[in-house]
């Protein structure tokens, strides 16, 4: 049974330019610079020092609470422990390590293929030591998803739809690698006990599709092809497409009895039980018409951004911006030099600008946002009353899920989702005070 | 490296303001060929000084009132060649350049300029001109023949005799292609509704408000007919008296009309009530300009009404 989700768009989406090209799993960075803080929640505190010789997926940060290990991508030594440029903006501590380029391996971690006879426990355990977090973005740890959605949840969902425009490289990982996924699911589904364990693919990935479906008839995975629209990708957006239910206002997808985690994750949460592999890779998507050969890299987590351009050919000389992420909703970046984490999917490089806005934009009421606002708010109202706190929580500004169809589409160019992103944090301090 | 930094999304569509007004005029272009073929040059003389007055309005209204260097994005020509259309090519050639300024200067800018009016610019104008001079407003010549040159015998439209609850003399097929007596942009179904489809097809307008007030107008007319003929009484409903005109370009105007999807289906069937009863029990044969109008002023309202239900929530948005 396929649903619809409210409002969206379909944005010219460019997956030519990077779906073409093999996956480049031969790249091997100079040196990384691995981030203490790769997932919401507490950041790592180093357990290597400076001059240490590292392994390839030794564990080299860890921490309490809500935190989840990071490790060596590479091997080598730790040449520095000091704060690296992170793809928020910020600078995060993280430790520089020197590739010696022999990629010797790590084996703290046991391969578990007979994962079926794993107590729950054991398997969270592994998928938390393994530092799994969600590769979809938000990077939220995914033993802690699973914990708190056991017991709650019906229906498992795989989000392969991959929405953003530019990206493919979950598109790539199910075409190289769809048993990976598969199995990964599998391992996710017995801890959960869903009743549907669902994979959501849009249309638009035709050969994703047809490897997928002889792989998934004997098995207890539904593969829901979804007509391409933007924002199916988006959590709240493909539970409503993929059961039609809604996440409540302010609640969690357990509430709405789902859980949902990016294709990614479930790859690495089959290396990580079946193979006794920490997450120290993933593949990154570089594109965009501002580099000369867009392709998807298999990349060691902590290598540069600089790097990963070079490996693609350079920017072009019209380059205007680099995102980390997608299009739509990606973090533009200033420096080069900053460190991709778990999260980061895409290296977009941008050129000359089209279409920006203008200097002093005008609503001229056409209610496109309205139409196209996937959490049916009104972003031309939340524009317009952007300094009236009180106003701003009528009209329902923290269920913004920021995913830009608004300012897309908006013919007067205004500067919505940056309005409404000020508006979201001034209502959230006004209730704080 | 000179890096631009900036607020997601980094790729926008490339629709804009300038290219929705342009294809407005486009959509518009239609109905003025014929206007100005059936009803000669003068009603070509009248549309050049609506525009001319509206863009010199608009010029003046920007430098002298916003002082936020906003320039021209074409909805003043936009206004003047709608305003133009409401008009009979035989008022004099002051009542346009007047109709325009009073449209941008009053109607728009006084309220706050693009986006802000409560009322349609141009509706407006000709509802003031209807009230000052309604001598001018209602005389029509009398057209002989697709190209036929304008007379000054003044000569009944399908509205005057609909308000005396008979059938037009003019044919149904007339009526379709314009080959009436009437306002300069008005008298062509067909051609309107080429523009119209062109404004569907371009996603400028949605069928919401269009198809929501004709279909209203329909209705009300096939249920309450006045002559024996109750499906010929409502084509007659649907083609003349500038409905379809004010259905597909007048009630879609952004600035006036509902913001939200639902709110726009309750604004066009609005719009279409208003119509008939204007027509049914008012003073002027046709009642599209008043009934759009008095819905403009309801506009707010209905947007409060029909706020989406938000995602999550179950008792919805609205204020």
């Amino acid at each position: 049974m396929k649903h619809l989700f409210f409002g969206g768009l379909h944005p010219a989406d460019r997956k030519e330019l990077s779906a073409g090209a093999q996956l480049d799993v031969s790249f091997r960075p100079a040196r990384v610079a691995i981030s203490m803080q790769q997932h919401i929640g507490v950041p790592c505190t180093p357990l290597v020092s400076v001059g240490d010789p590292v392994k390839k997926g030794q564990k080299i940060g860890d921490g309490q609470g809500l935190c989840v290990p990071v490790h060596a991508s590479v091997s080598g030594t730790v040449t520095a422990i000091e704060p690296r440029r992170h793809p928020s903006g910020r600078d995060v501590l993280a430790v520089i390590i020197e590739n010696d380029g022999l990629a010797t391996a790590d084996t703290a971690m046991q391969p578990h293929p007979d994962y079926e006879h794993l107590e729950i426990d054991t398997i969270l355990g592994i998928i938390r030591e393994a530092g799994v977090v969600g590769h979809g973005g938000a990077a939220f740890p995914s033993n802690m998803k699973a914990l708190t959605s056991l017991g709650k949840i019906d229906t498992l969902i795989a989000n392969a739809c991959e929405c953003e425009p530019y990206i493919t490289a979950d598109d790539i990982l199910l075409r190289t690698n769809p048993q990976h996924v598969l199995e990964g699911m599998n391992i996710v589904a017995k801890v959960l006990q869903p009743k549907r364990t669902v994979l959501a693919i849009e249309d638009n990935k035709k050969e994703a599709v047809s490897q997928l479906t002889p792989l998934v008839r004997e098995t207890a995975i539904e593969l829901t092809v979804l007509p391409t629209r933007y924002p199916q990708g988006a959590e709240k957006q493909l539970i409503q497409a993929v059961t039609g239910r809604q996440v409540p206002s302010g609640g969690l997808p357990s509430d709405a009895h789902c859980a949902v985690f990016n294709a990614a994750t479930f790859a690495a949460v089959y290396r990580a039980v079946c193979l006794g592999q920490p997450v120290t890779e993933r593949i990154v998507t570089v594109s965009g018409e501002g580099v000369r050969a867009p392709k998807n890299i298999l990349c060691p987590i902590g290598t540069s951004f600089e790097e990963l351009i070079a490996a693609t050919g350079g920017l072009s000389e019209d380059i205007w911006r680099v995102v980390s992420g997608g299009p739509m909703m990606g973090l533009a970046q200033e420096d080069l030099s900053v460190m991709t984490i778990k999260g980061t999917n895409s290296v977009l490089c941008l050129s000359t600008q089209r279409n920006q806005e203008k200097e002093n934009p005008l609503c001229i009421r056409c209610g496109k946002c309205v139409e196209v606002c996937p959490m049916h708010l009104q972003p031309l109202h939340l524009y317009r009353c952007k300094n009236d706190t009180a106003m701003l929580s009528r009209y329902h500004v923290l269920d913004c899920v920021e995913c830009g169809c608004c300012a897309y589409t908006c013919p007067g160019k205004l500067p919505l989702v940056e309005t409404i992103r000020r508006g979201k944090s001034n209502v959230k301090e006004a209730k704080e005070s | 490296m000179n890096l631009a930094v900036g607020s997601s999304p980094h790729i926008r569509s490339s629709n804009s303001t300038r290219r929705i007004m342009r294809d407005v005029c486009v959509a518009l272009l239609p109905a003025l060929v014929f206007g100005i073929a059936h009803f000669g040059l003068r009603a070509l003389l009248i549309t050049l000084i609506s525009v001319a007055a509206a863009v010199a309005a608009e010029l003046l209204a920007n430098r002298f009132l916003f002082k936020d260097g906003r320039d021209l994005d074409g909805s003043a020509v936009v206004t003047g060649l709608l305003l133009a259309m409401t008009l009979p090519s035989s008022v004099p050639y002051w009542m346009p350049a007047l109709g325009s300024v009073f449209a941008i200067f009053v109607v728009k800018a006084m309220c706050g300029g693009l986006g802000q009016n409560v009322f349609n610019p141009a509706l407006a104008a000709r509802a003031l001109l209807v009230l000052f001079f309604p001598v001018h407003m209602v005389r029509f010549y009398a057209v002989d023949g697709l190209f036929g040159g304008a007379d000054t015998v003044t000569s009944a439209t399908p509205m005057h005799h609909m308000a005396m609850v008979e059938l037009p003399e003019q044919g149904l097929m007339d009526a379709f292609v314009g080959n009436l007596p009437g306002c300069i942009g008005e008298v062509s179904a067909l051609a309107l509704l080429l523009g119209g489809a062109y404004l569907i097809y371009r996603k400028v307008i949605s069928l919401r408000i269009p198809g929501a007030y004709l279909g209203t107008v329909a209705l009300l007319t096939l249920v309450f007919f006045r002559t024996e003929q109750p499906l010929v009484w409502m084509l007659y409903q649907l083609l003349s008296g500038g409905v379809l005109l004010g259905a597909i370009f007048m009630a879609t105007d952004y600035a006036s009309s509902p913001v939200t999807p639902k709110g726009q289906i309750l604004y066009g069937i609005g719009c279409g009530a208003l119509t008939v009863l204007f027509r049914y029990f008012g003073l002027f044969p046709e009642g599209v300009t008043y009934a759009i109008l008095l819905m403009n002023a309801a506009a707010w309202l209905i947007d409060r009404c029909s706020a989406p239900v938000v995602y999550g929530t179950k008792k919805g948005g609205s204020l």
